[in-house]
């Protein structure tokens, strides 16, 4: 499903951001990626998706060399390659069926996207996901109205409208307070199930990775020290992953888990 | 008061002193030199103080003179002034199908290449450096007097303004949206329709209305070079010193200014 050979990735002419990573994920379950701020993590995620460049090495998706694409074809390959971000993305000023049918940008035509007339199977399929993650009521409710647990089910409805074959998943929590936090990973964790869905995540919370996650890979400064079952991750597996690094990536490690944290009363719901 | 004694009891005021000394002098020669800058212009430009002495007196008689307003050449003025209204409004629409594509190549995040940076960038400066009515005597001469002359010139002074703001407002959108459509698979295309568009939609409307309210006041002097609007019969006036028409043309120019202010300011309202 996805192969990654000998991946680097240095930004400008700094130091080696990803020093050649190998890595396979062969089918369907949830796999989470740890590590400290700064390991590689989103680097290595915008790596499949080509938002950013790799330097060197192969990313493989569902059979296509993506590293080498280009236009079209590298357009293609994208919709194929859904992804949830950190701060949801949404575009605020449209409605949630609007950034629920941006998913399929890749699929119409300019006009189409244009005119809002999008073919009548991707607003059965917008209604359907709406109705599964319980937003059918906010169809035409402004994006930026919504709470941030709402938001971001909007984001995750966007990613599966591409109808992709993986699901990156960018920190999808770290702008959540804990419970819904914890409502975001047992969704995507349900989904990836129900739609037997390979899906990547990056997590800075261990405990959520561990509950939530088939497999973990532990990063530390751009290279794979862990890769194994939840259940080995045990703390001498994490002592490695995250010794003399910030933190044990516990709750509240990155400044934005605090802000989230704080911020709960005030979000709007 | 009581503040001005510590904590021992002994009477010590406080001292504050917003600026030092050296601070305090170097102020005054700003203050020194402002004012020796204003004292060399009031001398090298040859002002005929007579005349302003006298011109109290020649108020009062223009005044006289203009009153009251001569309304015979009512119609002649309203059609003249519905004129100067559309000319506003046709050359707002104009230049809005120049100004969007160059602010889209003059904001740094969406011009395709640096060529295209530096032309767009060129048109910005280019057409807000030359006046409206420089512009409309350089339209008069091409296409003779009338209002295609004036539509044109403001027109044209315009693209500047708006493609200015407007490639400001895409420069300062956020990335976020963009990435998404990117991640979903869409092209530039998409990745302006729905990543960029609807950030700066509520600019787009603030400047143009602001544009219209603006060009409504230009159209009204564009008559002067004889490019069309109330200008014309203004400027017919008053080389006849028909002052009392004049006076009506002032103030209907005046009337429809403050009603393109109270519609444009109530519009602003509505979209923001």
């Amino acid at each position: 499903m996805l192969k990654i050979t000998d991946l680097t990735k240095r930004y400008g002419n700094g130091e080696l951001v990803l020093k050649g990573l190998n890595f396979e994920i062969e089918g369907p379950g949830l796999t989470a990626i740890i590590g400290s701020s700064g390991a590689g993590k989103s680097t290595l995620l915008r790596c499949i998706n080509r938002l950013v460049e790799p330097t060197s090495g192969r990313i493989v998706v569902d059979g296509v060399d993506v590293t080498t694409l280009r236009g079209r074809r590298l357009r293609h390959s994208r919709r194929a390659i859904g992804m949830i971000f950190q701060g949801f993305n949404l575009i605020d000023r449209l409605s949630v069926m609007e950034n629920v049918l941006s998913g399929r940008l890749g699929y119409v035509s300019f006009a189409q996207a244009l005119t809002r007339r999008y073919p009548q199977d991707d607003v059965d399929r917008a209604f359907s996901l709406l109705e599964r993650v319980g937003l059918q009521d906010y169809v035409n409710k402004r994006a930026d109205t919504l709470s941030g647990g709402q938001r971001q089910r909007v984001g995750v409805v966007r990613a599966l409208m591409q109808e992709p074959k993986i699901l990156l998943a960018d920190e999808p929590t770290a702008s959540l307070d804990p419970k819904t936090s914890q409502q975001i990973m047992s969704l995507t964790r349900e989904l990836s199930d129900e739609l037997s869905l390979p899906v990547l995540v990056n997590i800075h919370n261990v405990h959520q990775a561990k509950e939530f996650s088939d497999r973990v890979v532990g990063l530390r400064y751009g290279t794979i020290i862990f890769d194994g079952t939840a259940a080995e991750l045990d703390d001498d597996a994490l002592d490695r992953i995250y010794e003399g690094t910030a933190g044990r990536g516990e709750q509240g490690e990155e400044p934005v888990d605090d802000m989230a944290i704080d911020t709960r009363g005030v979000a709007p719901s | 008061m009581t503040r001005a004694r510590d904590a021992s009891g002994v009477s010590e005021p406080y001292r504050w002193q917003r600026y030092t000394t050296a601070e305090r002098l170097g102020r005054f020669l700003i203050y020194l030199a402002s004012a020796a800058i204003v004292f060399w212009a009031l001398r090298t430009l040859d002002i005929f103080w007579p005349w302003v002495w006298s011109a109290p007196a020649e108020i009062a008689d223009l005044f006289g003179r203009m009153t009251p307003p001569d309304l015979r050449r009512g119609d002649a003025i309203l059609r003249a002034m519905i004129e100067t209204i559309h000319i506003a409004t046709l050359a707002t629409a104009l230049s809005l199908l120049i100004a969007l594509p160059t602010a889209y190549i003059a904001a740094q995040n969406t011009t395709p290449n640096s060529v295209t940076l530096w032309i767009g960038r060129f048109i910005l400066v280019a057409t807000r450096s030359v006046n409206t009515i420089i512009w409309a005597l350089l339209f008069v001469a091409i296409f003779g007097p009338g209002v295609l002359a004036g539509i044109l010139a403001i027109a044209f002074r315009s693209i500047g303004f708006t493609a200015k703001l407007m490639a400001e407002a895409i420069e300062e959108i956020d990335r976020k949206p963009v990435e998404a459509v990117t991640a979903a698979g869409g092209d530039k295309g998409k990745v302006l329709l729905y990543g960029i568009v609807p950030q700066v939609l509520p600019t787009f409307f603030a400047v143009t209305i602001l544009r219209w309210d603006i060009n409504i006041r230009e159209s009204t002097v564009l008559g002067l070079v004889g490019a069309g609007g109330i200008g014309m019969i203004l400027q017919g006036a008053i080389d006849t010193f028909q002052w009392q028409t004049a006076a009506t043309v002032l103030i209907a120019i005046l009337i429809v200014v403050i009603a393109g202010e109270v519609v444009s300011s109530a519009l602003r309202k509505r979209v923001l």
